[in-house]
């Protein structure tokens, strides 16, 4: 067994239950290195919602809650309030977020909390049997969506920056080195960090959406169909601009750092401020 | 030298190190792991390069790369060459 893996994971509740070449492993991987290189593992407190990638942090040797379905920013929220100086770090799926959670969503992006999301999208609702979910291509073929799916899908990096996150980041599971290192990034940023990590399911997902079954083939998808975004393909008239657009055109997807804003006032520091202008203390938690 | 293990129990038999370790130093073996199906097995481990790629990528943490010293200077050392 690998050794930083041994240290972060309960043994005792191994196998995880994921399904073999699922990418939430991959994630709970790239998460647990990018703890241990900020060296803040006493500090970091994990919470979840419901669905596949929700059992990411259960696995971990850390403070975790497991929570109810799509309240696991509100509760994050709370968590973060009450003691200010825990790092956070939120797994969520693409259904737990954007479609039950979209509310809470919404609400911490604006508010800037200083929480680390980690998004695990992978096009589906994977743990109930493969129905449609907020992001599910265009043209797929689901459990729910027989004759193929006729929404657009959502985007939630750009829902994100839209409502004020001030970390927005997107990798895939083929990308494990960013991915830790954006991990890192965003426990370390000052500011509501949302990170969209495009994984895998290769049971429920892969013949419909990816069209085969085989992990490694889907991550070698992931490798080819999607480009790296830089600031410049933002402006109109760049010949970078002129270029993400023929990449668009071609189906891939845009990956890359999008937003990483310092200057954005944060929610806590709000609240410390309000609280110590009012001569309110805070007392002091036992360690 | 790099020695690289594979845990029967934690290996699900999901391939993904078959293609993605650069060197294709992985190559299914006859021992079942606990899951049922093929245990991968690191061939030629001289060749490892350490870029740890197969640890980030396995799900299921099953791989250690023991990165010893001799094999950091015998990489150096080629690297001067």
């Amino acid at each position: 067994m690998n050794k930083l893996y041994e240290s972060y994971i309960k043994t005792d509740s191994l196998p995880t239950l994921f399904c073999p070449g699922c990418g939430n492993g991959i994630v709970q991987i790239a998460a647990a290195r990018a703890i241990e290189s900020l060296g803040c593992r006493r500090e970091t407190a994990c919470v979840s919602g419901i669905g596949c990638s929700s059992w990411i942090p259960c696995y971990y040797k850390l403070d975790v809650m497991h929570t109810l379905h799509g309240r696991a920013l509100a509760f994050a929220t709370g968590l973060k309030l009450a003691s200010p100086d825990k790092n956070i770090i939120v797994f969520t799926g693409d259904g737990d977020c954007l479609a039950i959670g979209g509310n809470h969503f919404l609400h911490a992006c604006a508010r800037n909390i200083d929480i680390t999301v980690v998004m695990v999208n992978n096009y589906i609702y994977g743990m109930t049997g493969g129905q449609k979910s907020p992001t599910t291509p265009l043209k797929a073929v689901t459990k729910t969506s027989p004759f193929g799916s006729v929404d657009k899908p959502m985007d939630g990096c750009a829902l994100a920056m839209t409502l004020g996150a001030s970390y927005v980041a997107r990798w895939t599971t083929a990308h494990p080195v960013q991915l830790e290192k954006a991990i890192a990034q965003g426990v370390k940023h000052k500011g509501f960090s949302f990170i969209e990590v495009l994984s895998q399911c290769p049971v429920q997902a892969g013949s419909n959406i990816h069209g085969t079954k085989d992990a490694a083939t889907i991550l070698e998808k992931y490798r080819t169909g999607t480009y790296l975004w830089k600031p410049s393909m933002a402006m109109t008239g760049s010949p970078e601009a002129a270029e993400a657009e023929i990449l668009e055109a071609q189906g891939k997807t845009k990956i890359g750092l999008f937003k990483n804003d310092e200057e954005i006032e944060e929610y806590i520091a709000k609240v410390e401020d309000k609280l110590a202008d009012k001569g309110i203390e805070r007392p002091e938690m036992e360690k | 030298m790099a020695i690289i293990t594979v845990d029967k129990t934690c290996c699900k038999g999901c391939d993904i190190c078959f293609s993605i370790c650069p060197k294709k130093l992985f190559v299914p073996s006859k021992t079942r792991n606990s899951y049922g199906t093929n245990l991968p097995e690191a061939r030629n481990q001289e060749d490892c390069i350490l870029c740890g790629m197969c640890e980030r990528l396995c799900p299921d943490g099953a791989i250690n790369v023991i990165r010893s010293e001799d094999t950091k200077t015998g990489g150096e050392e080629k690297h001067e060459d």
